[in-house]
This record gives C-alpha cells, sequence and structure tokens, in this order.
C-alpha cells in the first residue's frame, strides 16, 4: 500500500488515518502549551514534527503516546479516542505503539537484551527460547547483534539510542515514535540512525512521527513535515511544499534566521559594547 | 490573620501528602492481592530480589547495632537500678524496651538508610531518564512493575529483621548481665524470655509491618515525584530518609498510643 499524502479527509475508521489530532488542547499547570492542533498521520506515512525548543513539540509527542492528558480536543488512534477509552483499551493500542525516547530510557538495571524482552515477556506468551531469538532479531535488525549481554552504561550513546529502537521495535509496533533520535550524536551515527529510519519504512511500512530540529535529517526521512510554533501548527505539507513555503515563519526556521528579539538583543548589545570601547579609548588618552 | 493561613495550607499540604501515600499504597496492595487474580502478574522474582536487598544484605549491619543497642539499654538501666538493689531486672528492662520499641524502631531506621533511600534514588532516576515513561508507553504499570514488588519485599523481610533485631539487643544485654549482674547466660535468657508477654512481641511487629509500609510508599512516592535532572534526584532521595523518620515516628505514637489504651482494658 502506498502512503496516501494526499487524502486528508476526517475519515475516522480504522482504515482511515493512524492518528487524527482534533483541536488538540494540553496544559501544565494552567500555561496552555498546545493551543487547538488538527492533523491526521496516514498508514505507513513518516511524519517528522518541527519545532525549536519550547515550541510545544515534545509535549505534543508525549500525548500522541498517551503520557500527557489533553486538557480538550482529541487525540484518535487507530480509530479510538485515546484520551476517552479505558486503561485496559489504552493499553491494548499501546502494545502497537513503538516509542524511542531522546535519551534512550533503556532500564539501566538491566541487559540490553532483558531490555529488549521485557515487552514480550509482559504481553506475550511466548516460550523463553523464543523470546530469545526474537530478541536476536530485533538487535540484528538495528545493528546490535552480539550486544544481548551489555549493560546499558556500557553502550556508546548511538548504541544506547539503537538498542531503545530495538525495544520499540519488539512487539512489531504500527506506529513508531521517535523523539530527538539524532541529539547529541555526531553527525556520523546520526546519519546512521536516519538510514534505520528510512530501513524500518521500506521493510515494515511502519508509520512513523519523528520530533527533531535537525533540518537534514528531517528533509531525509520525512513524508510531510508539521512545523509547531509556540503551541501551534504553523506549516503542514510535504518536503517540497515545505521547501518552497513563502511562511514567514517556515523560512525563519528553514533559513536559520534568529528571532528578531534576539537580533535587536545583538545591536543592543553593540551599543552598548562601542561606546565603552570609545571610553576606554578616552582614559588611554588621558593617562598619556 | 495570616500566621492561621500558614497553619491551614501546610495541614492542607499533609494532609495531601498522606493522601498521596495512601493512594500509592493502596495502587500496590491492589497489584498484590488482587491484580493477580484478574490475569496481572504477581512479579515475584522482582519481589524476592528485593527482599534480598533490603532484608537479606541487612542482616550484618542491624546485627551489629542492635547487640550494641541492647548494650547500652542493660547499661542505662542498671544505673538506675543499681540503686534500689535491683539489678536483676535489667533483663526484663532489656527485653521490653527492644521488643516493645527500639527494635521495631532501630531497625525501621537502618532500613529506611538502606532502602528507603535506595527506592527514591532508583525510582527518581528512572523518572528523570524516562525510564518510567518508557514503562507506561510500553504499557506496563510502573507500580505493578516498581513499587508493587518492594511493598512485598518490606512487609515480609521488616518484621523479620525486627524479631532478629530483638534477639541480637537481649544478646546485647546479656553482655552485660553475665560480666556485671551475677547472671549466667541461660538465666539471663529465661529472665528476658519470662518478662515478655506475647502482646509485646506482636505489638512491636505489628509496628513494624506498619513501618514497611511507610518507608515503600514514602521512597516511591518520592522516587515517582522527582521532576528535573539529577540533582532533584539527590533532593528526593533527602526528602524520603527525613519524611520517613518522620512519619515511621509518627506512625510508632499514633501505635504505641493505641495500644496502650487498648492495653487498659
Amino acid at each position: 500500500m502506498a502512503p496516501s499524502v494526499e487524502n486528508l479527509g476526517v475519515d475516522e475508521s480504522f482504515d482511515g488515518p493512524m492518528i487524527s489530532l482534533r483541536d488538540l488542547r494540553v496544559s501544565y499547570t494552567g500555561r496552555e502549551i498546545l493551543h487547538g492542533i488538527n492533523f491526521d498521520v496516514q498508514r505507513g506515512e513518516t511524519l517528522v514534527i518541527l519545532g525549536g525548543s519550547g515550541s510545544g513539540k515534545s509535549t505534543l509527542l508525549r500525548t500522541l503516546v498517551g503520557l500527557e492528558k489533553p486538557t480538550s480536543g482529541q487525540v484518535w488512534i487507530r480509530g479510538k479516542n485515546f484520551s476517552a477509552i479505558s486503561e485496559v483499551e489504552r493499553d491494548e493500542i499501546r502494545k502497537r505503539l513503538g516509542m524511542s525516547f531522546q535519551g534512550g530510557a533503556l532500564f539501566g538495571s538491566m541487559t540490553v537484551g532483558e531490555n529488549v524482552a521485557l515487552p514480550l515477556q509482559e504481553h506475550t506468551k511466548l516460550e523463553p527460547t523464543t523470546v530469545e531469538i526474537m530478541v536476536r532479531l530485533k538487535l540484528d535488525q538495528v545493528g546490535l547483534s552480539g550486544f544481548e549481554d551489555f549493560l546499558p552504561s556500557q553502550l556508546s550513546g548511538g548504541m544506547k539510542k539503537r538498542a531503545a529502537v530495538a525495544r520499540a521495535l519488539a512487539m512489531d509496533p504500527e506506529i513508531l515514535f521517535f523523539d530527538e533520535p539524532s541529539a547529541g550524536l555526531d553527525p556520523i551515527i546520526a546519519a546512521g540512525i536516519d538510514q534505520l529510519i528510512l530501513e524500518l519504512k521500506k521493510a515494515f511500512h511502519m508509520t512513523i512521527i519523528v520530533v527533531t530540529h535537525e533540518l537534514a535529517s528531517a528533509f531525509l526521512i520525512a513524508d510531510r513535515m508539521v512545523l509547531i510554533n509556540k503551541g501551534d501548527v504553523v506549516a503542514l505539507g510535504t518536503t517540497e511544499e515545505m521547501k518552497t513555503s513563502k511562511h514567514p515563519r517556515v523560512r525563519q526556521f528553514l533559513d536559520r534566521i534568529p528571532e528578531p528579539a534576539v537580533a535587536q538583543e545583538l545591536d543592543y548589545l553593540q551599543m552598548l559594547t562601542e561606546p565603552s570601547s570609545k571610553s576606554g579609548e578616552g582614559r588611554q588618552g588621558k593617562s598619556r | 490573620m495570616e500566621f492561621f493561613g500558614k497553619i491551614g495550607s501546610s495541614v492542607e499540604g499533609g494532609l495531601a501528602y498522606v493522601g498521596a501515600l495512601t493512594s500509592l499504597a493502596g495502587r500496590a496492595a491492589y497489584f498484590t492481592f488482587i491484580g493477580p487474580f484478574q490475569g496481572k502478574p504477581l512479579r515475584f522474582q522482582r519481589a524476592v530480589s528485593q527482599a534480598m536487598e533490603a532484608g537479606v544484605r541487612a542482616l550484618p549491619i542491624l546485627s551489629l547495632i542492635t547487640f550494641f543497642i541492647g548494650l547500652i539499654l542493660a547499661l542505662q538501666a542498671a544505673y538506675e537500678l543499681r540503686r534500689f538493689g535491683a539489678i536483676s531486672f535489667v533483663a526484663s528492662a532489656v527485653a521490653l524496651s527492644m521488643t516493645r520499641e527500639l527494635g521495631p524502631l532501630i531497625t525501621a531506621v537502618i532500613v529506611i538508610g538502606r532502602s528507603g533511600s535506595a527506592f527514591a534514588a532508583e525510582l527518581g532516576t528512572m523518572r528523570v531518564s524516562e525510564e518510567i515513561d518508557a514503562l507506561e508507553t510500553m504499557a506496563i504499570n510502573p507500580v505493578s512493575f516498581l513499587v508493587a514488588p518492594k511493598f512485598i519485599a518490606m512487609i515480609l523481610m521488616l518484621p523479620c529483621l525486627t524479631i532478629w533485631a530483638n534477639f541480637m539487643g537481649i544478646l546485647g544485654g546479656s553482655l552485660f548481665g553475665v560480666a556485671q549482674a551475677d547472671f549466667t547466660f541461660p538465666r539471663y535468657i529465661i529472665a528476658s524470655l519470662d518478662a515478655l508477654f506475647m502482646r509485646d512481641v506482636v505489638t512491636g511487629l505489628i509496628k513494624s509491618f506498619m513501618f514497611g509500609v511507610t518507608i515503600t510508599a514514602v521512597g516511591c512516592l518520592e522516587g515517582l515525584n522527582t521532576t528535573g535532572g539529577a540533582e532533584q534526584v539527590g533532593r528526593s532521595t533527602t526528602r524520603a530518609v527525613v519524611m520517613s523518620i518522620f512519619l515511621v515516628i509518627l506512625v510508632d505514637l499514633v501505635f504505641t498510643m493505641l495500644f496502650y489504651f487498648l492495653g487498659e482494658h
């Protein structure tokens, strides 16, 4: 099935969008972080959520996987209203989701193999030997074969991320979420993670949601992108549409133009430093 | 007026904290006693490893400290009893104060230092490194997976440790009894056992059970409520220790009063 990027109908049946957000609002301690987000993600599509620090993109991701509760609006996942269903139903859906956290979030007291095996042991009745084989397969998929018995603390940053992806893949999820997959990694390892995401997309036709602010990586992996700014969707479209967009915020983000306030601040700093250097000259003159 | 307002808000805060503790203990109890009958796993293996860590590994230090406490109790009691020529009551004084009060309390304090703090640090670290979030996204309940095994371990191990502490305390007292008070070792032990009623031992064990619940609830709650970064884990740990000691003393007071007034009749 080809990813249908065009059809953005409000079809909420199962064959419809894997994820639908309807006027999603989220508040933290009385302050609204997301002000009414609307978009759909189709099956097999890779959506990249772009946004600066504090834009609300991480909150959006946390809400999508059910770690934050919306104050109003709905998150529909696979045709189910995620925030209005019972705990048991929510857990059923969660078993079909995989999440790779920014720092990996591997359990430090367990080996890599045990980390990957955990969801299988918890949610399936597979024999230990089968679980072992599954773990090996998953680690193989992310290029970490032979690292079953290592502790997360013995792995490098990139390997931790890969192990986290293996754990997220353990239950063969339909939707895979990535929080800042390339944050804190060197360019080569970051490119490796991008490659991994592309492979997963091609091989398993997974629906993938990636939160990032790495532009190069975003344009490489995305089918569509959504730019979040101060809790609002500024732009939503294919990578081509984003590249050619005339929207000032999109241009600012993609062309890496600093905030006007910051630019003014720079002017202000310059203004401050200039007279001081002059007065320094003056003093020098006097002393001479 | 402002003064009363401050009292009011701190009482409110205190009650909310106790409420949060009770809620956490309640959820842990659900996953321990009811969950397994509804097809949810009882994590026996994890409970056993927690029990090893919180219970068995505490034995050496607990033995040493309670032995000393028993000896100190004997010395202090003898100081006063000697004046009345009643030094032979040392055995019963040590036995009673160990089993009714100091055995459970000293055990609780040691367990707070070893395990209550460790619970807060472990869960706090897991919270700030998103491991708790990871559990939730994997549809694994953190209370069932992390907190319930700790509760099982603690409510089983604390009474056991307390019995051991009582025994070691009496042993410590016997050192003084044999060396200074004309007891032979068997006579000292018999005098101690004669002084004790079942009631004394049981009230101590009921207390230690409640201490176990309190320590686990505070340690886990402080850990789970950690926000921010690594330095907050340290704060949570400190808070867990201080709050646990305070609440253990409070629970001790409540139960001692309860047993005192119940014992009247």
